[in-house]
């Protein structure tokens, strides 16, 4: 199975924006040696959660046909500490999407503070690199979707609220508003 | 959205500091986008976004920087040298760009060197004229 770091969306809207949550815990084996007494997430794992929130986004824009990856680091900036027990809302926009790449913005919250504006650029690398060839195997999830209807499994539900329809084989997706 | 070049050029200097995190003094006229200021594939697509929102424009895929259609065509270059036949549709695609130094020694490895800061500043004034 695929390394999945967020624990599952609130909102998805396809092709415009999404929110997922993301619970840290001193489970979490590297807390204890960052650092030691002193448990704070690592930044570099706050950019891996908005990847993912804002790749899968990026992803499903496409029905997951194109190869995503991350290509770019826009801007990260980070405002407070997230520790042990804190919930880290994640709030990712799709400010342009083609045929090669798009770019998207996100922010990160913990109880409504503002820990972090991470901006990212995703490649569709079979669409770039002169027509050089890669695996078939599709970077954000294969055509099993199974992983990625489990993370979508408080949004379907209708628990968060109703909302419009949005586009997904398979399964009816609300976005709450 | 009317402007004058200069403040073309202040806009095209913000939006390639964000882009390639340079100094604004860096970003001369004549300084070339990847051989000067060290751009990669993936920022050529960030610059074009970023020109878009910021001017609000519109920029078709290949209009402001066309090499790589040039360079997969047999016919437009021969030997690593574009021909005349490549040289006449390099014109014809960047009117935008200065190439008169490049047609006396052609290498499509110089291509690069044609994406200067200048030729995108003169893009941007031409498209905000014709509108």
């Amino acid at each position: 199975m695929r390394w999945i770091w967020i624990d599952k969306f609130i909102e998805f809207q396809s092709g415009k924006h999404a929110v997922a949550l993301k619970n840290v815990t001193l489970a979490e084996e590297h807390l204890h040696d960052h650092f030691p007494g002193f448990p704070v997430m690592p930044e570099c794992l706050m950019i891996e959660a908005m990847a993912q929130t804002s790749g899968i986004l990026v992803g499903e824009a496409k029905d997951f046909q194109e190869k995503v990856i991350l290509a770019k680091i826009k801007k990260a900036v980070f405002f407070d500490y997230v520790k042990p027990g804190d919930t880290l809302k994640l709030y990712a926009e799709i400010e342009s999407i083609v045929l090669e790449a798009a770019s998207t913005s996100g922010k990160i919250t913990c109880e409504d503070k503002l820990i972090a504006e991470i901006d990212l650029m995703f490649s569709h690398i079979d669409q770039n690199l002169g027509g050089k060839e890669f695996p078939e195997e599709n970077f954000v999830f294969t055509a099993d979707t199974s992983v990625f209807e489990s993370l979508l499994r408080d949004v379907a539900s209708g628990s968060a609220g109703t909302g419009t329809d949005v586009r997904l084989p398979g399964i009816a997706i609300y976005n709450h508003t | 959205m009317a402007m004058n070049r200069d403040e073309i050029i202040q806009q095209v200097q913000e939006v390639l500091v964000d882009a390639l995190g340079v100094d604004d003094d860096e970003v001369t006229a004549e300084a070339t986008l990847m051989g000067d200021l060290g751009a990669e594939s993936i920022d050529f697509l960030d610059i074009v976004f970023r020109l878009e929102k910021t001017f609000e424009i519109k920029i078709p895929r290949e209009e402001l920087f066309p090499a790589e259609n040039l360079m997969n065509n047999s016919e437009f270059v021969q030997n690593g040298k574009l021909t005349e036949k490549g040289l006449a549709e390099l014109r014809e695609k960047m009117p935008h760009t200065d190439i008169t130094g490049f047609v006396d020694d052609p290498d499509i490895n110089k291509l690069g060197d044609l994406f200067t800061v200048n030729a995108i500043v003169n893009y941007v004034e031409g498209k905000l004229n014709a509108s």
